[in-house]
Parts: C-alpha cells; sequence; structure tokens
C-alpha cells in the first residue's frame, strides 16, 4: 500500500516481540548493510537476537528447560 | 473417460472403507455401509485414506473420476459417518481443559531443547530421512494453505482482512514462482523426489492423512470456523522455530538451496503470519463472536494431539 498522508505506514508496538511495520520496507542496519522485503508486514527484530536480522525469527520467546513449562506440539 | 490424465491416480485401497470409496468413484462397485464407519478405528489407515479420498474431489480431485462425484449425495452421507467418528474422537482425545490465553502462551513458550521430529532432523537427520519427511509432508504442502482459503467468506472485518493477508503470502503474494506449494515442490526436486501432485498418497501414513484430513474438515465447514482458526494459529505459531531446526538440517546435509529455502522463508513468513494470526484474526474473530473461544482452543489442542501422532510415528520409524 503506497505511504500517503490519507494512508500513512502503519506500525505496531507490542509488550513483546518485533515491531510490525507494513512492507514494503527497506531497513539500513547499523553496519550500512541494506535488508529490502515486499512483504504485505514485516517483524522487525527488537530482541538482537534474530539470526535473520533485522527480521524477527522468534528468537524473542521465553524458554524452557527440559521438564518445566506446558506440554507443547512435538513439532 | 479423458484421454489425458485429470488429477492423480486414486490410492491403494487401506481396507472395506477405502475398498468402498475408491471402487464407487470407479464407478465399479456399492459404497461401504455408514455402520463400518461407526466402527473403524477413528485414526486408522483405513477410515483416514478414505476420508482423504473424499475430501480430495474438493481439490484436485482424480484422474478417471466424474467431478460430479464432489456433491453425491450418497457418498457425502458415507463421509458424514466418517467425520462424525473422527471428530467424536478428537473431542474426546484433545479436550480444551484451559483458557485459549493459556493455550496460546504454552505455544509461545520454546524449549531449550526439545525431543521432536524437528530436533532429530537437525541433530541427526540423514538425507534418507529427509526425504521420507518430505514425501511425508508433500501431502500437506503441496497444497499449503488452500484448506485455509475456506474459511475466507466466514470471516469478517479484521479477522477477514487478516487472514486474506496471510494467505496472499502463502501463495506468494502474486507471485507464481513464490508460491508456497512451489516452493515446497523445488524442495523436494531438490531431495530428488517426484513433484507430481498426490504421487505420494500410497506412501501417506495414517497419522500424516489425519493431519490434512484435520485441515479439510475445519475448512469445510462452516460451523467449524473457530476450530480452522485455531488449527491455523496453532501451525503458525509453532512453524519459525521448528522451520529454523530444519532448514538448519538441510544445510548440514547439503540437500540444496531450495530445500533450504524453504525454511528459511517459513522462519521469516510465519513470524510475521504468528503476529497478525493472534492480533488480527484471533482478536477480530473474538470480538465478531466472542462465542467461538473454546472452539478456536479445540483447533490448537487437536492440532497439537494430531501433530504429536505423526511425529511419534515418524520418530518410531527411524529410530527402530
Amino acid at each position: 500500500m503506497p505511504n500517503t498522508p490519507e494512508h500513512p505506514c502503519r506500525i505496531t508496538l507490542g509488550d513483546e516481540g518485533p515491531l510490525l511495520v507494513e512492507g514494503p520496507v527497506e531497513v539500513t542496519c547499523a553496519d550500512g548493510s541494506v535488508a529490502v522485503s515486499d512483504r504485505f508486514v514485516v517483524a522487525l527484530c527488537m530482541c538482537r537476537r534474530s539470526r535473520m536480522y533485522p527480521w524477527c525469527d522468534t528468537s524473542h520467546r521465553r524458554r524452557t528447560k527440559p521438564g518445566e513449562g506446558p506440554r507443547r506440539s512435538a513439532d | 473417460m479423458s484421454p489425458h490424465r485429470t488429477g492423480p491416480s486414486l490410492p491403494r485401497a487401506r481396507g472395506v472403507l477405502s475398498a468402498g470409496v475408491t471402487g464407487y468413484l470407479r464407478d465399479e462397485g456399492a459404497l461401504p455401509d455408514p455402520d463400518a464407519a461407526r466402527n473403524a478405528d477413528p485414526y486408522g489407515d483405513d477410515l483416514q485414506l478414505a476420508l482423504y479420498v473424499c475430501y480430495e474431489l474438493h481439490y484436485r480431485g482424480f484422474d478417471g473420476v466424474r467431478p460430479e462425484l464432489e456433491w453425491d449425495p450418497p457418498l457425502l452421507a458415507v463421509r458424514a459417518a466418517m467425520e462424525d467418528r473422527f471428530l467424536t474422537a478428537l473431542r474426546h482425545d484433545a479436550p480444551v481443559e484451559s483458557s485459549l490465553d493459556e493455550v496460546l502462551d504454552g505455544l509461545l513458550v520454546e524449549p531449550v531443547r526439545g525431543t521432536g521430529v524437528s530436533w532429530f532432523l537437525q541433530d541427526r537427520g540423514e538425507l534418507r530421512h529427509l526425504r521420507a519427511y518430505a514425501a511425508q509432508r508433500s501431502l500437506y504442502h503441496l497444497k499449503e494453505a488452500d484448506p485455509h482459503a475456506w474459511v475466507l467468506p466466514r470471516l469478517s472485518g479484521r479477522a477477514k482482512a487478516g487472514m486474506a493477508a496471510i494467505e496472499y503470502d502463502e501463495f506468494g503474494g502474486g507471485r507464481a514462482d513464490r508460491v508456497h506449494a512451489q516452493l515446497f515442490a523445488d524442495l523436494m526436486t531438490d531431495l530428488g523426489l517426484d513433484t507430481t501432485y498426490g504421487r505420494y498418497l500410497d506412501e501417506g501414513c495414517a497419522p500424516m492423512l489425519t493431519l490434512v484430513n484435520l485441515m479439510s474438515l475445519f475448512g469445510l465447514h462452516r460451523r467449524l470456523r473457530g476450530a480452522l482458526v485455531g488449527h491455523f494459529a496453532a501451525v503458525e505459531i509453532t512453524s519459525s522455530p521448528a522451520s529454523r531446526r530444519l532448514a538448519d538440517a538441510m544445510k548440514r546435509t547439503g540437500a540444496g538451496p531450495a530445500a533450504e529455502f524453504f525454511y528459511t522463508e517459513h522462519v521469516e513468513a510465519d513470524a510475521v503470519h504468528e503476529q497478525v494470526v493472534r492480533r488480527d484474526v484471533i482478536g477480530g474473530l473474538l470480538e465478531d463472536e466472542p462465542g467461538l473461544a473454546a472452539d478456536i482452543t479445540f483447533g490448537i489442542t487437536a492440532t497439537s494431539f494430531v501433530e504429536d501422532r505423526l511425529g511419534d510415528r515418524l520418530l518410531t520409524d527411524w529410530q527402530a
């Protein structure tokens, strides 16, 4: 969607996790590298743990050690 | 009959239900008695294959099967008996015992170490395991996101817009070479597998058929729209970390660039989809229909139950 005064780019901040930004976007990182995505929304990593930085890879999620935490799908 | 193929071949039967259904579709025999469905193993090869064949008529159909049979009342009656057996078993085996928020929170916690299939493949998977895994998963991934498209007319507002946006991404954002089903076919090519739609149906184990049937069941019935949304959320939320492990498995084994890309694309895409499905699809649907919270939760618990059975089956086969 074009970024106009009538339709400004929508950015969503949550309590935790990534910053959601309507795409397409071009992101310049601190080291000068440029990442481009034409996805309808992109999730920008805020925790800096992502292996796909600047994109979120869900590395911000809370971790549990074996034997603690709820049972979940064996994916 | 048309001289050219019009879809995949009908599979080999695995019992009275699947023999009856495939025979009927060939115009060669009578339908099975619905009582046979009521007495069958709800997760067994026979019922799940027969149900899969009934559902496939709504996707691509089968070579040599008349398209009109998609809406054949006697066939739909047998399908309904099988669906009732399946759904009753799922509601018993995947009961809703926690709130939707609690169940979602459980999915959002990632273990430091896990024991599921993606962990096995990441740590010890060989190419033969990855090929076997991809052949099974091809029953879904060659129609990736198709069963979920059926929910769109049943949603409105924020839920519809969010779901449609995710589906647009699943279908390549307008580019045929980026359709996720095509990316999976490219993965299969890297692994030396046949990309023909339906090619591995005969090899499909009962738990894999069960997983695809779960999506078709939830997708085809408007009354199960909440469960479909819950199922979709469970898939999107658990996909990114598992896809990372599978991408690492593909890289370590040298499976090929397309095989690796399928999973790295899912790490990135599903980290977005997970956010949109929770905020807009679930959030929007609950605004419109607050009474669906338990159905959404059931879609999640049923998906975890069916995925666990598939994982157990694959690991048992590989560790035998």
